[in-house]
């Protein structure tokens, strides 16, 4: 899938319009713990998370991830943001939690299941 | 405890970062930096993703815990990354311990941020295809990680 579908089928709101979301999304990490993250998640994942500070910019570039998702309508301040477009690291934003947009991006990229 | 890669200059490509203890708002520049770097000079994602990885851990160390801050050197050689991160203290009393994984001696607002998972040595001894360190108390820490690049070249 690529990101672009899957940030419109989740209504996310994608808060650095500099980064173009048109790049491929093969699954998703879960986790607030920036070592796990570096440890676990691979490439064109997405990250799914509560962390907002600036450092998680730093994190999803290392990895090679393919967007950070805050959940919980959590927004990162304006200097994350923009560190984030600089970066071009693709920021998006949700409602739910992190239990609901997991499952739901998992319904999504495995809806046989994995 | 500065030691110098062996080989004439022409050979050896070094990156040097001065990291600033305390500077957490920059946590993540030198290893993003990093990375970049080794993409411009050809290396596959894959090498440059596991040094990136090394730095960050490497640098963070620096930030939250090191008196003074450190450096980051990076060598980048014809068959290997070669990475040294090095501090003037406060050092670690018990390597083996701050080896385990899950042991951490990060405070409570860096456990909020998402450190301190007690991973952060773990994670570098991981990425690394040799992983040296040696601290004394008083003194200061000194990592060297080797990355392999012949391994990731030839898929």
């Amino acid at each position: 899938m690529r990101l672009n579908e899957l940030v419109d089928l989740l209504a996310l709101e994608h808060l650095t319009p500099a980064v173009s979301l048109d790049r491929p999304v093969t699954g998703g990490y879960c986790g607030d713990l920036l070592s796990d993250v570096l440890a676990s998640a691979r490439p064109d994942e997405v990250w799914i998370t509560i962390q907002r500070h600036i450092n998680t910019v730093a994190v999803a570039k290392v990895t090679g991830i393919a967007a950070i998702i805050v959940c919980k309508g959590i927004r990162p301040n304006d200097d994350v943001i923009h560190k984030a477009e600089e970066d071009g690291i693709a920021l998006l934003s949700a409602r739910e939690s992190a239990f609901e947009v997991a499952g739901r991006v998992h319904r999504l990229l495995f809806p046989e299941g994995r | 405890m500065q030691e110098q890669a062996g080989l004439p200059p022409e050979m050896s490509d070094r990156l040097v970062y001065r990291v600033t203890a305390g500077d957490v708002e920059s946590g993540g520049n030198v290893s993003a930096a990093v990375k970049s770097e080794l993409k411009i000079r050809g290396l596959p994602e894959k090498i440059a993703r596991r040094a990136g990885i090394v730095v960050f851990e490497g640098e963070m160390n620096l930030i939250l815990y090191a008196n003074e801050g450190g450096t980051v050197q990076v060598d980048v050689l014809p068959n290997a990354v070669d990475i040294r991160i090095e501090d003037n203290g406060p050092g670690i009393e018990d390597v083996e311990q701050a080896l385990t994984p899950g042991y951490s001696t990060a405070p409570e607002w860096a456990l909020e941020l998402g450190f301190g998972a007690g991973m952060g040595l773990v994670n570098m001894r991981n990425q690394c295809d040799r992983f040296e360190i040696q601290s004394r108390p008083g003194e200061g820490t000194w990592i060297h990680c080797v990355i392999e690049r012949g391994r990731d070249a030839a898929e």
